[in-house]
Protein backbone atom coordinates (compact mmCIF):
# COMPACT_ATOMS: atom_id res chain seq x y z
CA UNK A 1 0.00 0.00 0.00
CA UNK A 2 1.18 3.40 -1.01
CA UNK A 3 1.24 6.69 1.52
CA UNK A 4 -1.72 8.93 0.02
CA UNK A 5 -0.30 11.75 2.67
CA UNK A 6 2.92 12.07 4.21
CA UNK A 7 4.35 14.66 6.31
CA UNK A 8 8.18 14.78 7.14
CA UNK A 9 9.21 16.78 10.33
CA UNK A 10 6.92 19.86 9.39
CA UNK A 11 7.69 22.86 11.25
CA UNK A 12 5.60 26.08 10.79
CA UNK A 13 6.15 29.59 12.07
CA UNK A 14 4.06 32.12 12.53
CA UNK A 15 6.14 35.57 13.47
CA UNK A 16 8.41 33.96 15.37
CA UNK A 17 5.55 31.12 17.07
CA UNK A 18 6.14 27.57 15.74
CA UNK A 19 2.90 26.30 15.54
CA UNK A 20 4.16 22.99 14.86
CA UNK A 21 7.34 21.73 16.13
CA UNK A 22 8.90 18.75 13.76
CA UNK A 23 5.60 16.78 12.71
CA UNK A 24 5.74 13.31 10.96
CA UNK A 25 2.84 11.60 9.89
CA UNK A 26 2.14 9.23 7.34
CA UNK A 27 -1.64 8.29 6.23
CA UNK A 28 -2.31 5.31 3.51
CA UNK A 29 -4.30 4.89 0.62
CA UNK A 30 -7.91 4.64 2.31
CA UNK A 31 -7.53 5.21 5.34
CA UNK A 32 -9.04 7.63 8.02
CA UNK A 33 -6.80 9.29 10.49
CA UNK A 34 -7.31 11.09 13.12
CA UNK A 35 -5.99 14.55 14.37
CA UNK A 36 -6.52 15.24 17.93
CA UNK A 37 -6.00 17.98 20.52
CA UNK A 38 -6.88 21.27 22.76
CA UNK A 39 -7.41 24.14 20.84
CA UNK A 40 -4.12 26.01 19.87
CA UNK A 41 -2.21 22.06 19.56
CA UNK A 42 -1.72 22.78 15.98
CA UNK A 43 -4.17 20.09 14.43
CA UNK A 44 -5.82 22.36 12.05
CA UNK A 45 -2.78 24.10 11.05
CA UNK A 46 -1.01 21.12 9.91
CA UNK A 47 -4.35 20.42 7.89
CA UNK A 48 -3.90 23.39 6.03
CA UNK A 49 -0.79 23.09 5.86
CA UNK A 50 -1.05 20.22 3.78
CA UNK A 51 -3.97 22.09 2.00
CA UNK A 52 -1.27 24.92 1.18
CA UNK A 53 -3.04 27.79 3.64
CA UNK A 54 -0.17 27.66 6.04
CA UNK A 55 3.07 28.35 5.10
CA UNK A 56 5.68 25.80 6.08
CA UNK A 57 9.13 26.64 7.23
CA UNK A 58 11.09 23.55 6.86
CA UNK A 59 9.84 20.08 6.50
CA UNK A 60 8.09 18.16 3.17
CA UNK A 61 5.01 16.86 2.32
CA UNK A 62 4.22 14.40 0.05
CA UNK A 63 0.70 13.69 -1.62
CA UNK A 64 0.52 10.47 -3.60
CA UNK A 65 3.91 10.10 -4.26
CA UNK A 66 4.21 13.71 -5.14
CA UNK A 67 6.57 16.19 -3.25
CA UNK A 68 4.53 19.24 -2.61
CA UNK A 69 6.32 22.68 -3.55
CA UNK A 70 5.37 26.24 -2.36
CA UNK A 71 2.60 26.18 -4.70
CA UNK A 72 -0.10 23.77 -4.74
CA UNK A 73 -1.10 23.43 -9.11
CA UNK A 74 -4.55 22.87 -10.06
CA UNK A 75 -3.72 18.95 -10.04
CA UNK A 76 -3.26 18.88 -6.65
CA UNK A 77 -6.60 20.47 -5.95
CA UNK A 78 -8.22 17.75 -8.05
CA UNK A 79 -6.82 15.30 -5.82
CA UNK A 80 -6.95 16.69 -2.46
CA UNK A 81 -10.30 18.80 -0.76
CA UNK A 82 -10.99 20.80 2.09
CA UNK A 83 -14.52 20.89 4.51
CA UNK A 84 -13.96 24.02 7.03
CA UNK A 85 -15.52 24.01 10.45
CA UNK A 86 -18.19 26.52 10.35
CA UNK A 87 -20.80 26.18 7.95
CA UNK A 88 -21.98 29.68 8.13
CA UNK A 89 -18.90 30.95 7.08
CA UNK A 90 -17.16 28.89 4.42
CA UNK A 91 -20.38 29.44 1.79
CA UNK A 92 -20.36 32.66 -0.09
CA UNK A 93 -23.19 34.38 1.37
CA UNK A 94 -24.38 35.74 -1.90
CA UNK A 95 -23.92 32.84 -4.22
CA UNK A 96 -26.49 30.47 -5.07
CA UNK A 97 -25.54 26.78 -4.34
CA UNK A 98 -25.76 26.25 -8.01
CA UNK A 99 -22.90 29.33 -8.62
CA UNK A 100 -21.36 27.92 -5.40
CA UNK A 101 -20.80 24.68 -7.13
CA UNK A 102 -19.81 25.71 -10.63
CA UNK A 103 -16.75 27.43 -9.21
CA UNK A 104 -14.32 24.99 -8.83
CA UNK A 105 -15.86 23.23 -11.97
CA UNK A 106 -15.04 26.63 -14.06
CA UNK A 107 -11.80 26.79 -12.07
CA UNK A 108 -10.90 23.09 -13.42
CA UNK A 109 -12.14 23.30 -17.12
CA UNK A 110 -15.04 20.71 -16.36
CA UNK A 111 -17.82 20.93 -18.91
CA UNK A 112 -19.90 18.37 -17.95
CA UNK A 113 -20.66 20.74 -15.19
CA UNK A 114 -24.61 20.22 -15.34
CA UNK A 115 -24.23 16.23 -14.75
CA UNK A 116 -22.03 17.01 -12.01
CA UNK A 117 -23.74 19.44 -9.92
CA UNK A 118 -27.01 16.74 -10.30
CA UNK A 119 -24.89 13.93 -8.42
CA UNK A 120 -23.12 16.19 -6.19
CA UNK A 121 -26.23 17.19 -4.61
CA UNK A 122 -27.70 13.74 -4.79
CA UNK A 123 -24.88 12.14 -3.34
CA UNK A 124 -25.00 14.36 0.02
CA UNK A 125 -28.74 13.79 0.23
CA UNK A 126 -30.06 17.30 -1.03
CA UNK A 127 -31.33 16.92 -4.36
CA UNK A 128 -31.85 19.19 -6.77
CA UNK A 129 -34.81 21.50 -4.68
CA UNK A 130 -31.96 23.11 -3.32
CA UNK A 131 -29.96 24.01 -6.21
CA UNK A 132 -31.13 27.88 -6.77
CA UNK A 133 -31.30 28.28 -2.84
CA UNK A 134 -29.00 31.00 -0.96
CA UNK A 135 -26.77 29.79 2.19
CA UNK A 136 -29.42 31.81 4.05
CA UNK A 137 -31.98 30.09 3.18
CA UNK A 138 -30.55 26.95 4.54
CA UNK A 139 -30.00 24.80 8.17
CA UNK A 140 -26.37 24.44 9.60
CA UNK A 141 -26.78 20.91 8.72
CA UNK A 142 -27.48 21.41 4.66
CA UNK A 143 -24.94 23.74 4.72
CA UNK A 144 -22.39 21.44 5.45
CA UNK A 145 -23.59 19.14 3.14
CA UNK A 146 -23.47 21.59 0.55
CA UNK A 147 -19.36 22.26 1.54
CA UNK A 148 -18.83 18.44 1.77
CA UNK A 149 -20.67 18.18 -2.20
CA UNK A 150 -18.48 21.15 -3.65
CA UNK A 151 -15.23 19.29 -1.85
CA UNK A 152 -16.79 15.95 -4.07
CA UNK A 153 -17.59 17.62 -7.20
CA UNK A 154 -14.08 17.83 -8.77
CA UNK A 155 -13.47 13.86 -7.55
CA UNK A 156 -10.53 14.01 -4.84
CA UNK A 157 -9.10 11.15 -3.37
CA UNK A 158 -8.45 12.68 -0.46
CA UNK A 159 -10.38 14.51 1.99
CA UNK A 160 -9.50 17.41 4.59
CA UNK A 161 -12.16 17.41 7.41
CA UNK A 162 -11.78 20.24 9.56
CA UNK A 163 -14.03 19.84 12.77
CA UNK A 164 -16.98 19.39 10.01
CA UNK A 165 -19.44 18.82 13.10
CA UNK A 166 -18.54 20.63 16.14
CA UNK A 167 -21.13 23.52 14.89
CA UNK A 168 -23.83 21.62 14.50
CA UNK A 169 -26.53 20.00 16.70
CA UNK A 170 -26.20 16.36 18.07
CA UNK A 171 -29.02 15.19 15.84
CA UNK A 172 -27.24 16.78 12.54
CA UNK A 173 -23.90 15.69 13.84
CA UNK A 174 -24.65 11.92 13.22
CA UNK A 175 -26.42 12.30 9.94
CA UNK A 176 -23.36 14.12 8.46
CA UNK A 177 -20.88 11.69 10.11
CA UNK A 178 -23.17 9.23 8.12
CA UNK A 179 -22.75 10.70 5.19
CA UNK A 180 -19.26 11.54 5.41
CA UNK A 181 -18.61 7.40 6.20
CA UNK A 182 -20.60 6.37 3.35
CA UNK A 183 -19.23 8.82 1.37
CA UNK A 184 -15.59 7.14 2.01
CA UNK A 185 -16.92 3.59 1.88
CA UNK A 186 -18.47 4.33 -1.99
CA UNK A 187 -15.64 6.48 -3.28
CA UNK A 188 -12.57 4.95 -1.51
CA UNK A 189 -11.46 8.06 -0.23
CA UNK A 190 -8.99 8.80 2.31
CA UNK A 191 -10.08 11.02 5.51
CA UNK A 192 -7.57 13.48 7.09
CA UNK A 193 -10.40 14.52 10.29
CA UNK A 194 -9.36 16.96 12.84
CA UNK A 195 -11.51 17.14 15.89
CA UNK A 196 -11.05 17.88 19.70
CA UNK A 197 -14.02 15.24 20.41
CA UNK A 198 -12.13 12.08 20.73
CA UNK A 199 -15.48 10.08 20.86
CA UNK A 200 -16.15 11.32 17.13
CA UNK A 201 -12.59 10.19 16.12
CA UNK A 202 -12.80 6.81 17.38
CA UNK A 203 -16.12 6.78 15.62
CA UNK A 204 -14.59 7.45 12.22
CA UNK A 205 -11.22 7.16 11.60
CA UNK A 206 -8.68 3.74 12.52
CA UNK A 207 -5.89 5.37 13.65
CA UNK A 208 -5.56 8.82 15.07
CA UNK A 209 -2.29 11.20 16.21
CA UNK A 210 -3.09 13.14 19.64
CA UNK A 211 -0.73 16.86 19.66
CA UNK A 212 -0.23 19.30 21.68
CA UNK A 213 1.84 22.82 21.70
CA UNK A 214 2.42 21.46 18.15
CA UNK A 215 4.08 18.51 18.76
CA UNK A 216 2.56 14.74 18.34
CA UNK A 217 2.40 12.91 21.51
CA UNK A 218 1.16 10.03 20.64
CA UNK A 219 0.10 7.68 18.12
CA UNK A 220 -2.62 5.46 18.42
CA UNK A 221 -5.02 2.68 17.16
CA UNK A 222 -9.10 3.30 17.42
CA UNK A 223 -8.93 0.02 19.68
CA UNK A 224 -5.99 1.52 21.52
CA UNK A 225 -8.63 4.07 22.64
CA UNK A 226 -11.89 1.85 23.17
CA UNK A 227 -9.25 -0.26 25.21
CA UNK A 228 -7.76 2.57 27.13
CA UNK A 229 -4.23 1.87 26.51
CA UNK A 230 -3.16 5.04 26.29
CA UNK A 231 0.54 6.13 27.47
CA UNK A 232 0.14 9.97 28.35
CA UNK A 233 -1.56 12.07 31.20
CA UNK A 234 -2.62 14.05 28.33
CA UNK A 235 -4.06 11.82 26.45
CA UNK A 236 -5.79 10.36 29.59
CA UNK A 237 -7.36 14.01 30.22
CA UNK A 238 -8.99 14.39 26.91
CA UNK A 239 -10.54 10.43 27.51
CA UNK A 240 -11.63 11.81 30.70
CA UNK A 241 -13.23 14.71 29.11
CA UNK A 242 -14.95 13.01 26.45
CA UNK A 243 -17.10 11.24 29.26
CA UNK A 244 -19.34 14.59 30.27
CA UNK A 245 -19.31 15.84 33.28
CA UNK A 246 -18.47 14.07 36.66
CA UNK A 247 -19.50 15.74 40.33
CA UNK A 248 -16.45 15.57 42.43
CA UNK B 1 -38.58 23.34 48.23
CA UNK B 2 -39.74 26.75 47.45
CA UNK B 3 -40.30 27.90 44.10
CA UNK B 4 -38.13 30.48 42.09
CA UNK B 5 -39.19 30.59 39.34
CA UNK B 6 -42.94 29.44 37.76
CA UNK B 7 -43.20 29.21 34.36
CA UNK B 8 -46.93 28.63 32.84
CA UNK B 9 -47.97 28.43 29.09
CA UNK B 10 -45.48 30.88 27.88
CA UNK B 11 -45.23 31.90 24.00
CA UNK B 12 -43.10 33.83 21.98
CA UNK B 13 -44.22 34.89 19.01
CA UNK B 14 -42.23 36.58 16.28
CA UNK B 15 -44.19 38.54 13.50
CA UNK B 16 -42.83 38.14 10.14
CA UNK B 17 -43.47 39.26 6.27
CA UNK B 18 -45.00 35.76 5.82
CA UNK B 19 -46.98 35.38 9.43
CA UNK B 20 -46.21 34.99 12.45
CA UNK B 21 -43.37 32.51 14.04
CA UNK B 22 -44.49 30.84 17.23
CA UNK B 23 -40.59 30.38 18.81
CA UNK B 24 -42.11 28.95 22.01
CA UNK B 25 -45.50 27.38 22.37
CA UNK B 26 -46.90 27.04 25.48
CA UNK B 27 -43.71 26.22 27.81
CA UNK B 28 -44.41 25.35 31.82
CA UNK B 29 -42.65 24.37 34.39
CA UNK B 30 -40.90 25.71 37.87
CA UNK B 31 -38.06 25.73 39.29
CA UNK B 32 -36.76 25.78 42.87
CA UNK B 33 -33.54 25.81 44.17
CA UNK B 34 -32.12 23.20 42.15
CA UNK B 35 -30.18 22.64 38.79
CA UNK B 36 -32.51 22.01 35.69
CA UNK B 37 -31.48 21.71 31.86
CA UNK B 38 -33.62 22.53 28.78
CA UNK B 39 -32.36 20.54 25.95
CA UNK B 40 -33.41 20.46 22.08
CA UNK B 41 -31.65 21.12 18.78
CA UNK B 42 -31.40 24.32 17.00
CA UNK B 43 -34.82 26.17 16.83
CA UNK B 44 -36.85 24.21 19.77
CA UNK B 45 -36.87 27.24 21.52
CA UNK B 46 -35.23 27.00 24.57
CA UNK B 47 -32.76 29.84 24.36
CA UNK B 48 -36.22 31.97 23.57
CA UNK B 49 -37.50 30.56 26.85
CA UNK B 50 -34.53 31.26 28.65
CA UNK B 51 -34.03 34.97 26.84
CA UNK B 52 -38.27 35.25 27.99
CA UNK B 53 -37.40 34.64 31.22
CA UNK B 54 -34.72 37.45 31.27
CA UNK B 55 -36.87 39.97 29.75
CA UNK B 56 -34.05 39.87 26.92
CA UNK B 57 -36.84 39.18 23.94
CA UNK B 58 -36.19 41.39 20.82
CA UNK B 59 -39.09 44.38 21.50
CA UNK B 60 -40.88 43.34 18.07
CA UNK B 61 -41.34 40.23 19.76
CA UNK B 62 -45.03 39.20 21.82
CA UNK B 63 -44.75 36.87 25.09
CA UNK B 64 -47.65 35.73 26.33
CA UNK B 65 -47.76 33.57 29.70
CA UNK B 66 -50.65 32.73 31.88
CA UNK B 67 -47.80 32.78 34.77
CA UNK B 68 -44.33 34.16 34.66
CA UNK B 69 -43.37 34.67 37.89
CA UNK B 70 -40.15 35.33 39.52
CA UNK B 71 -39.90 34.79 43.18
CA UNK B 72 -43.81 35.89 42.85
CA UNK B 73 -42.89 38.71 40.90
CA UNK B 74 -45.30 38.92 37.82
CA UNK B 75 -42.50 39.39 35.04
CA UNK B 76 -44.89 40.63 32.37
CA UNK B 77 -46.54 42.98 34.23
CA UNK B 78 -43.08 44.50 35.34
CA UNK B 79 -42.07 47.95 34.39
CA UNK B 80 -38.72 48.16 32.14
CA UNK B 81 -37.15 49.98 35.12
CA UNK B 82 -38.62 47.13 37.86
CA UNK B 83 -36.88 44.37 35.12
CA UNK B 84 -33.41 46.15 34.58
CA UNK B 85 -33.34 45.69 38.76
CA UNK B 86 -33.71 42.72 38.70
CA UNK B 87 -31.73 41.77 35.57
CA UNK B 88 -28.30 40.90 36.68
CA UNK B 89 -29.30 41.22 40.64
CA UNK B 90 -31.58 38.39 41.16
CA UNK B 91 -31.73 37.00 37.95
CA UNK B 92 -28.09 36.38 35.50
CA UNK B 93 -27.37 35.16 32.55
CA UNK B 94 -24.25 33.41 31.40
CA UNK B 95 -24.01 33.65 26.61
CA UNK B 96 -22.46 31.24 24.68
CA UNK B 97 -19.27 32.73 23.26
CA UNK B 98 -17.31 35.41 25.80
CA UNK B 99 -15.66 36.59 22.41
CA UNK B 100 -19.13 38.41 21.65
CA UNK B 101 -20.98 39.00 24.53
CA UNK B 102 -18.18 40.72 26.62
CA UNK B 103 -17.54 44.13 26.19
CA UNK B 104 -14.24 44.36 23.77
CA UNK B 105 -13.10 48.13 24.72
CA UNK B 106 -13.09 47.33 28.74
CA UNK B 107 -11.34 45.70 31.02
CA UNK B 108 -12.67 42.50 32.42
CA UNK B 109 -11.64 43.90 35.65
CA UNK B 110 -14.12 47.56 34.83
CA UNK B 111 -17.02 45.25 33.90
CA UNK B 112 -17.28 42.92 36.59
CA UNK B 113 -17.13 45.98 38.78
CA UNK B 114 -19.33 48.09 36.66
CA UNK B 115 -21.88 45.08 37.36
CA UNK B 116 -21.29 45.22 40.94
CA UNK B 117 -22.05 49.25 40.99
CA UNK B 118 -24.76 48.89 38.92
CA UNK B 119 -26.80 47.22 41.87
CA UNK B 120 -24.88 48.06 44.92
CA UNK B 121 -23.48 50.93 46.53
CA UNK B 122 -20.51 50.37 47.41
CA UNK B 123 -16.97 52.32 46.88
CA UNK B 124 -14.41 52.08 44.14
CA UNK B 125 -11.87 50.87 46.14
CA UNK B 126 -14.06 47.68 48.00
CA UNK B 127 -15.55 46.79 44.50
CA UNK B 128 -12.60 46.22 43.45
CA UNK B 129 -11.66 44.18 46.11
CA UNK B 130 -14.49 42.42 45.74
CA UNK B 131 -13.99 41.83 41.88
CA UNK B 132 -11.06 40.39 42.50
CA UNK B 133 -12.30 37.58 45.17
CA UNK B 134 -14.82 36.55 42.62
CA UNK B 135 -12.05 36.19 40.02
CA UNK B 136 -10.07 34.02 42.25
CA UNK B 137 -13.55 32.28 43.13
CA UNK B 138 -13.62 31.23 39.31
CA UNK B 139 -9.82 30.03 40.12
CA UNK B 140 -8.26 32.74 37.75
CA UNK B 141 -4.64 31.83 38.95
CA UNK B 142 -3.38 35.60 38.68
CA UNK B 143 -6.63 37.96 39.24
CA UNK B 144 -4.25 41.26 39.67
CA UNK B 145 -3.13 40.78 36.10
CA UNK B 146 -6.71 39.57 34.67
CA UNK B 147 -8.34 42.04 35.97
CA UNK B 148 -6.95 44.85 33.67
CA UNK B 149 -6.67 42.81 30.50
CA UNK B 150 -9.58 43.02 27.98
CA UNK B 151 -11.20 40.29 26.60
CA UNK B 152 -8.84 39.68 23.11
CA UNK B 153 -5.92 39.25 25.42
CA UNK B 154 -7.74 36.14 27.09
CA UNK B 155 -8.05 32.46 26.23
CA UNK B 156 -12.14 31.52 25.80
CA UNK B 157 -12.09 29.26 28.97
CA UNK B 158 -10.63 32.31 30.76
CA UNK B 159 -13.02 34.88 29.43
CA UNK B 160 -16.14 32.52 30.38
CA UNK B 161 -14.65 31.91 33.92
CA UNK B 162 -14.85 36.19 33.92
CA UNK B 163 -18.39 36.09 32.69
CA UNK B 164 -19.16 33.91 35.43
CA UNK B 165 -17.68 35.99 38.01
CA UNK B 166 -19.21 38.85 36.67
CA UNK B 167 -22.79 37.24 37.09
CA UNK B 168 -22.26 35.70 40.04
CA UNK B 169 -20.58 39.22 42.00
CA UNK B 170 -24.51 40.77 42.45
CA UNK B 171 -25.46 37.22 44.22
CA UNK B 172 -28.39 36.59 41.97
CA UNK B 173 -30.62 33.99 43.40
CA UNK B 174 -31.23 32.17 39.99
CA UNK B 175 -28.57 31.80 36.82
CA UNK B 176 -29.83 31.23 33.36
CA UNK B 177 -26.92 29.49 31.18
CA UNK B 178 -27.15 29.85 27.72
CA UNK B 179 -24.82 26.74 25.79
CA UNK B 180 -22.32 28.00 28.65
CA UNK B 181 -19.49 25.32 27.46
CA UNK B 182 -20.39 24.91 23.89
CA UNK B 183 -17.66 27.55 22.02
CA UNK B 184 -15.17 25.62 24.58
CA UNK B 185 -12.56 23.12 24.29
CA UNK B 186 -13.36 19.60 25.57
CA UNK B 187 -10.79 19.88 28.84
CA UNK B 188 -11.42 23.45 29.44
CA UNK B 189 -15.52 22.70 29.39
CA UNK B 190 -14.91 20.30 32.07
CA UNK B 191 -12.95 23.17 34.22
CA UNK B 192 -15.84 25.53 34.32
CA UNK B 193 -18.41 23.19 34.82
CA UNK B 194 -17.14 22.14 37.83
CA UNK B 195 -16.18 25.98 38.78
CA UNK B 196 -20.09 26.70 37.83
CA UNK B 197 -21.71 23.73 39.65
CA UNK B 198 -19.46 24.35 43.03
CA UNK B 199 -20.81 28.08 43.07
CA UNK B 200 -23.97 27.10 42.18
CA UNK B 201 -24.58 24.80 44.92
CA UNK B 202 -22.58 26.61 47.47
CA UNK B 203 -24.51 29.77 47.28
CA UNK B 204 -28.05 27.59 47.05
CA UNK B 205 -28.72 29.40 43.42
CA UNK B 206 -31.44 27.99 40.96
CA UNK B 207 -29.85 27.05 37.40
CA UNK B 208 -31.21 27.04 34.40
CA UNK B 209 -28.79 25.31 32.21
CA UNK B 210 -29.98 25.99 28.00
CA UNK B 211 -27.54 22.77 26.09
CA UNK B 212 -28.18 20.78 22.65
CA UNK B 213 -26.75 18.12 24.64
CA UNK B 214 -28.18 15.79 26.74
CA UNK B 215 -25.82 13.63 27.68
CA UNK B 216 -23.86 16.52 29.45
CA UNK B 217 -27.02 18.36 30.53
CA UNK B 218 -28.38 15.02 32.53
CA UNK B 219 -24.54 14.66 34.37
CA UNK B 220 -24.97 17.94 34.99
CA UNK B 221 -28.69 18.86 36.26
CA UNK B 222 -30.88 17.37 38.83
CA UNK B 223 -33.88 17.82 36.20
CA UNK B 224 -34.28 17.56 32.51
CA UNK B 225 -36.85 19.47 30.40
CA UNK B 226 -36.46 18.12 26.23
CA UNK B 227 -37.81 20.70 24.02
CA UNK B 228 -39.11 19.96 20.63
CA UNK B 229 -40.27 22.86 17.95
CA UNK B 230 -40.99 25.49 20.91
CA UNK B 231 -43.20 22.70 23.16
CA UNK B 232 -42.02 20.28 25.77
CA UNK B 233 -42.39 17.19 24.82
CA UNK B 234 -40.83 15.11 27.97
CA UNK B 235 -39.58 15.98 31.57
CA UNK B 236 -38.10 13.62 33.44
CA UNK B 237 -35.19 13.26 36.86
CA UNK B 238 -31.81 13.45 34.99
CA UNK B 239 -31.06 9.86 37.03
CA UNK B 240 -33.85 8.71 35.27
CA UNK B 241 -32.68 9.51 31.83
CA UNK B 242 -32.40 5.83 30.30
CA UNK B 243 -36.32 5.42 31.06
CA UNK B 244 -36.78 8.05 28.78
CA UNK B 245 -40.16 7.73 26.63
CA UNK B 246 -40.64 9.74 23.97
CA UNK B 247 -38.78 8.76 20.97
CA UNK B 248 -37.13 12.23 20.18
CA UNK B 249 -35.15 12.01 23.77
CA UNK B 250 -34.13 8.54 22.62
CA UNK B 251 -32.87 9.64 19.36
CA UNK B 252 -30.95 12.55 20.91
CA UNK B 253 -29.60 10.53 23.15
CA UNK B 254 -28.24 7.54 20.84
CA UNK B 255 -27.12 9.96 18.59
CA UNK B 256 -23.39 10.50 19.88
CA UNK B 257 -21.05 9.03 19.40
CA UNK B 258 -19.54 6.96 22.15
CA UNK B 259 -15.99 5.13 22.69
CA UNK B 260 -16.34 1.83 22.39
CA UNK B 261 -19.84 0.97 21.04
CA UNK B 262 -19.44 0.46 17.19
CA UNK B 263 -22.24 1.54 15.60
CA UNK B 264 -22.01 2.29 11.75
CA UNK B 265 -23.95 4.12 10.54
CA UNK B 266 -25.00 6.09 13.82
CA UNK B 267 -28.63 5.94 14.85
CA UNK B 268 -30.12 9.60 13.34
CA UNK B 269 -33.50 11.00 14.22
CA UNK B 270 -36.76 9.49 12.32
CA UNK B 271 -38.55 12.64 12.82
CA UNK B 272 -42.45 12.22 12.82
CA UNK B 273 -44.88 15.31 12.31
CA UNK B 274 -47.04 14.33 15.02
CA UNK B 275 -43.88 15.74 18.05
CA UNK B 276 -44.66 19.09 16.89
CA UNK B 277 -48.48 18.62 17.31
Amino acid sequence: MTAAVSVDRLEVVFDRFRALRGVSLEVQSGESFGLVGESGSGKSTLLRAIAGLAPAASGSITVNGKKLGKRRDKAFYREVQMVFQDPYGSLHPRQTVDRLLQEPLAIHGFADGEKRIQRALDEVGLGTGFRFRYSHQLSGGQRQRVAIARALILEPSILLLDEPTSALDASVQAEVLNLLEEIRRRRKLTFLMVSHDLAIITHMCERLMVMQNGEAVEHLTAGDLVERRVTRDYTRNLLRASEGFVRV
Amino acid sequence: MSTLLEVDDLRVTFPTRTGRIEAVRGVSFSLGRERLGIVGESGSGKSQTGRAIMGLTPPQAEVTARKLAFDSIDLLAASPRDRRALRGKRIAMILQDPKYSLDPVMSIGRQIVETLRTHEKVGKAEARDRALAMLEAVQIRDPARVFDLHPHEVSGGMGQRAMIAMMLIAGPEMMIADEPTSALDVTVQLDVLGILDRLVSERGMGLIFISHDLRLVSSFCDRVIVMYAGKVVEQLKASELGRAQHPYTRGLLNCMPKIGADRHPLPVLDRKPEWAA
